[in-house]
């Protein structure tokens, strides 16, 4: 079996086994390994797009909030019908639960594909303006939808995320991201970022692969709207706006674009280091801004980027 | 091989190109040279479909080649190594030259490709696993021509590849394009500011100015061109 298969399952049996645990978890840190695994898969899955491809999209939220909402739709609305009145069993639940995520990563990827191919003719800063927009757009679509809420958002969603649900896809992520990023098909990615005339030269299609990254990006931010609504239990337009985007932006950059470990590292950080922080109440956010800043100042190139066994490029 | 029409290219309401004609000949080297601002990367990235012509055509081994995109030119052939060694730098070496492989399919022809470009600069073979970025200037524009070889081309187009290099790899540089052109009957459009070397290699010239093609003829003849010594040989 190859290496980051192998890896793949070791991960998913671990995540079987802290699930099997969790009951002896404490409740605070199981909630806070949750927000740590929905966040590692949004900043990895942004890292494909912003740091290996190079394109600056400001609009995750927009597509996470899609998965969210799509899922949620299809168990608070489709799967009543199908478990029928008792709720049907854990297994059934959990099959449910697994095909919602789905849809809602497929409806993101869709969403990601619409933004996507007109948007991304653009470059630069003009493309991040463009993709914040369109992540505004969906918001105040979910915003004005009334059969989804409106402005209230979603209440009721049944608590179907655990911790298994969570570090699986958190592990698939990055095995796909991964495992596209090192294949030959991948390096396309990287040659996109690195000269766009020059990738062109040789012959690839650098739209086709900015479409792949966004697409797949956005399935991802979906999958994890998905498991967020499903273990917040309410979702709400306000989740997911900008501010949102920004916030997994900085896991992205502060782990060093275009580095998968790096980034998984800075996603950890930033979700724990808020909770760390809880003791001095009203400060905490002025002091996990200035510890941003200290962090951005030290290490420019990303905090966690060390490039191993690879010279890295002036 | 290459027959280019009357062919104009504008970036917004500025003309780059106002209608220029030239044929490039199987088996030649040809050189488009011409002060900056000439219009010869212009020239070189419309025929790669890079940039969109307004006006004209090209045609590539009998094939009307003007709106296609880059990636289908280059599968018929027509490679082109752009201006100021754009290799991907976070790539190593190997990596550069597997992208430039990138649409063969043929894994025999790609490893014999891959001898034949280390046969021509055998520095690339030293640096395999090294991140492109890390590589000399001279360096990176071998990888750049090399990396075009990979792509099997029967035309090859160089934009500027003495441009930033030091002197001494420059005529190395050259030598490579001749014996590339030799050797392998690969055909060759080079563009170049540095008028003399050019001349000295190629069959064929074409003197851009301001967009529009001034004069062409033999190289052996325009070398001893006293216009054309005046205004670009400087003499």
């Amino acid at each position: 079996m190859p290496r980051p298969h192998l890896y793949l399952l070791v991960a998913l049996l671990v995540s079987g086994g802290v699930s099997y645990f969790s009951d002896r978890i404490d409740p605070y840190h199981l909630d806070v390994l949750i927000g740590v695994g929905v966040n590692i898969i949004l900043a990895v899955s942004l890292n494909l797009v912003n740091g290996y491809t190079g394109q600056f999209s400001l609009g995750h939220a927009g597509f996470m909030s899609v998965g969210a909402y799509l899922s949620a739709a299809v168990t608070l609305f489709v799967a009543p019908q199908l478990l029928g009145a008792g709720g049907g069993t854990a297994l059934s639940q959990g099959v449910v639960f697994f095909f919602a995520l789905l849809a809602g990563g497929l409806s993101a990827a869709v969403a990601g594909l619409l933004v996507g191919v007109p948007s991304l003719r653009l470059k630069g800063d003009y493309l991040a303006i463009v993709t914040l927009g369109f992540g505004e757009i969906i918001r105040v679509i979910f915003q004005n939808f009334e059969p989804l809420g409106g402005a209230l958002g979603l209440n009721g969603i049944p608590a179907y995320t655990n911790a298994f649900w969570v570090l699986a896809f958190g592990a698939v992520t990055i095995f796909t991201v991964a495992c596209l990023v090192h294949s030959t098909y991948g390096r396309g990615f990287i040659a996109t970022k690195d000269d766009e005339i020059a990738a062109e030269a040789v012959g690839l299609n650098t739209t086709l692969y900015k479409i792949v990254a966004f697409v797949v990006g956005a399935f991802f931010a979906g999958i994890a709207g998905g498991l967020y609504g499903h273990f917040k239990q309410t979702i709400s337009p306000s989740g997911f706006d900008f501010s949102k985007s920004i916030e997994i932006i900085v896991m992205v950059i502060l782990g060093g674009m275009g580095n998968t470990v790096g980034v998984i590292l800075a996603a950890i950080l930033l979700t724990l280091l808020p909770e760390v922080l809880r003791p001095v109440a009203e400060y905490r956010m002025i002091l996990y801004s200035f510890l941003l800043i200290v962090l951005m100042l030290a290490r420019p190139q990303g905090l966690f980027n060390f490039h191993f066994g690879r010279k890295q490029a002036a | 091989m290459l027959e280019v029409t009357d062919l104009s290219v504008s970036y917004g309401a500025i003309s780059a190109l106002g209608g220029i004609s030239f044929t490039i000949d199987q088996g030649a080297i040809v050189t488009l040279i011409g002060a900056n601002g000439a219009g010869k990367t212009t020239t070189l990235r419309t025929l790669s479909g890079l940039l969109p012509a307004k006006a004209g055509k090209i045609s590539f081994l009998g094939e009307d080649i003007t709106r296609l995109p880059p990636h289908r030119i280059v599968a018929r052939g027509l490679g082109h190594v752009p201006e100021g060694r754009m290799v991907f730098a976070n790539l190593t070496v190997d990596e550069n030259l597997a992208m430039g492989a990138y649409l063969q399919k043929d894994k025999a022809r790609i490893a014999a490709n891959r001898d034949y470009v280390f046969g021509i600069f055998p520095r690339l073979k030293e640096r395999l696993t090294q991140a492109a970025g890390t590589l000399s200037g001279g360096e990176q524009q071998m990888l750049a021509i090399g990396r075009a070889l990979m792509g099997n081309p029967r035309l090859l187009m160089l934009d500027e590849p003495s441009l930033g290099i030091a002197p001494k790899l420059i005529s190395t540089i050259f030598e490579k394009i001749v014996e590339i052109n030799r050797d392998h009957g690969t055909t060759i459009l080079l563009v170049e500011q540095n008028a003399n070397l050019a001349l000295e290699i190629s069959h064929r010239a074409y003197v851009l100015e301001t967009g529009r093609i001034v004069m062409s003829g033999a190289s052996k003849e325009l070398r001893t061109n006293p216009e054309l010594k005046a205004a670009y040989l400087g003499g």
